[in-house]
């Protein structure tokens, strides 16, 4: 554990095959950004992809930048992070598929058996951001906007962005290519406390749906 | 002596968007190197430590230190002898114009959009947005106004208590907030915790969210048996055993805060909020001379605010109960 790798996009099998549970890698080469807005576009609208990202790269960032455009047409990159990935999840398979990506990154991981199920078979791994909030070192690892597509139909925050990445890091492997999930792992270590953390605490005098998830149920 | 000039307004509101958006607050700063030295799991020390050399990265090279540069807002608190041009729609506009020029500028992430068509003028300005409370102060002539900068969508949750539930039942639902949000590291701790207790709803909500972003690390609640509360509950909070990303820790808070506001007899509404990793507040102060001073702590609970100076009957009787 907190074993450091360097890794050159478009990464290689063989590059990936050394990951980890709780490695700590760093990029180099091209990531692309894509999130809802982009996976929309793509598999339900069945739109063509702008650039053929598999000649590029096969890393997709769970990502908007906070970043703005000059007079001049080019970009400014002040800050990068991640944004929760468990969202796109149910995207996953057939955006692996169709763009042969091999590096999923973003924050906080999938559901363990979306790595089991969908990414492990696939060769793909996921890799988390640190903290979360690591905007400015990950910003710093971005060299050059290689180019943005869809900007004005998603805006900045949903558009597709490509980006030159120099020792782009610190990243977390959370699930390497057997589906093992560094989170899984570490959420089963926490459990083992919770009881004791509520000890002696009574359930409130009124209940809410969720608590209990038949709606027949009175909730006093 | 002339008026504050919307000019000085206009500028200290694009500043301390700047300033939030890139230097961590140094009393929040202090707090997180204290986590780290505590911290005893090797991953989650290597989380906090990467989030120390973060925002040291921002300052240093004027950069956003998160890329969710949260949803912008303001905290104004005007004084009663405070002059100036505009009048209170006039600084609201200049609120407005500051942010979609500082989006622009620093750059901050666009990050509001219509609820619904999610429209976005790629300025943080829209319907309702950002969002501007107002608070006065007694015998003075400044305007304080606060930038707060919150991502929104993990880490809050309020519920309706009952006296019977007690303080075991305020633990408890602490707890499910912060284990619920806390996985993963959602709430992206670890954070300032605000608990708001009392009020009606929202008032229980506006207390809670102003607790967790408005108070410094350090601060306790002038009320000796709320800041004794305060430190039991940052303890057990930091006994989950849960620390940054939900891995294995005791990080969990770096402070943790309550108001209180008189409630419904028959009520104890309660709500959680916690303010990030990424704790981004800026304070600037217009002095009646329009010079402009900044600085990172809100001094946003004045007695005043906790409204302590405004006498009712029966205050006197109720203070010396309570601390009889």
């Amino acid at each position: 554990m907190l074993e450091k790798i360097d890794i050159d996009l478009p990464a290689s099998p063989e590059s990936l095959a050394k990951l980890e549970p709780g490695s700590i890698v760093y990029l180099n080469g091209v990531v692309y950004t894509a999130r809802e807005g982009v996976y929309d576009r793509v598999l339900n609208r069945k739109e063509n992809l702008p650039v053929p990202i598999h000649e590029v790269t096969n890393a997709n960032f769970h990502c908007s930048p906070a970043a703005s455009s000059n007079a001049d047409g080019s970009y400014r990159i002040g800050a990068v992070t991640a944004t929760a990935s468990f969202r796109f999840s149910k995207y996953m398979g057939d955006w692996l598929d169709a763009t042969k990506t091999r590096v999923v990154i973003g924050k906080g991981g999938m559901p363990a058996e979306d790595y089991k199920n969908i990414l492990a078979p696939r060769g793909a791994v996921y890799l988390t951001t640190v903290g979360y909030g690591t905007g400015a070192l990950l910003g710093q690892g971005v060299r050059k906007v290689l180019s943005v597509h869809w900007l004005e139909e998603l805006g900045i925050a949903q558009a597709m962005w490509m980006f030159e990445v120099c020792g782009f890091g610190p990243f977390l492997v959370d699930s390497d290519l057997e589906g093992n999930s560094l989170f899984a792992e570490q959420g089963k270590l926490v459990n083992r406390n919770i009881e004791q953390a509520y000890k002696g605490l009574r359930k409130p005098a009124l209940l809410r749906y969720g608590e209990t998830d038949d709606r027949k149920d009175e909730l006093i | 002596m002339r008026p504050i000039s919307q000019e000085a307004i206009e500028e200290a509101c694009y500043e301390i968007m700047k300033k939030a958006a890139v230097d961590i607050p140094e009393d929040y700063l202090a707090g997180i190197k204290r986590s780290a030295e505590r911290e005893k799991e090797a991953l989650s020390g290597f989380v906090i430590k990467t989030m120390v050399k973060n925002y040291e990265t921002a300052t240093a090279e004027r950069r956003p230190m998160c890329a969710d540069t949260g949803l912008p807002r303001y905290f104004i608190k005007v004084g009663d002898d405070a002059r100036f041009e505009g009048g209170f729609t006039g600084m609201e506009r200049s609120i407005r114009s500051a942010t979609a020029r500082a989006t622009q500028d620093v750059p901050m992430r666009p990050n509001r959009v219509h609820p619904l068509w999610r429209t976005d003028y790629n300025n943080n300005v829209g319907i309702n947005a950002p969002e501007v409370e107002w608070s006065f102060e007694p015998d003075a002539g400044w305007i304080d106004i606060t930038t707060v900068h919150k991502g929104g969508l993990f880490g809050t949750d309020y519920r309706m208590l009952f006296p019977g539930d007690g303080l075991g039942g305020i633990r408890r639902f602490l707890l499910d907030t912060l284990i619920a949000f806390g996985k993963r590291g959602l709430a992206c701790q670890p954070a300032i915790i605000g608990i708001g207790i009392g009020g009606s709803k929202d008032t229980c909500m506006q207390l809670g969210k102003q607790a967790a972003c408005l108070r410094i690390v350090g601060d306790r609640n002038p009320d000796p048996k709320i800041a004794e509360l305060e430190l039991e509950l940052m303890e057990a909070s930091n006994s989950i055993g849960m620390g940054p990303m939900g891995f294995v820790g005791s990080s969990m808070a770096v402070d943790l805060h309550i108001e209180v506001g008189f409630t419904h007899t028959g009520g104890m509404p309660v709500s959680v909020h916690t303010f990030c990793l990424s704790s981004r507040r800026a304070t600037a102060r217009i002095h009646a001379d329009g010079h402009i001073e900044y600085r990172t702590d809100p001094k946003w609970f004045t007695p005043y605010y906790r409204r302590e100076g405004i006498a009712w009957e029966g205050a006197r009787l109720d203070q010396e109960r309570q601390h009889a």
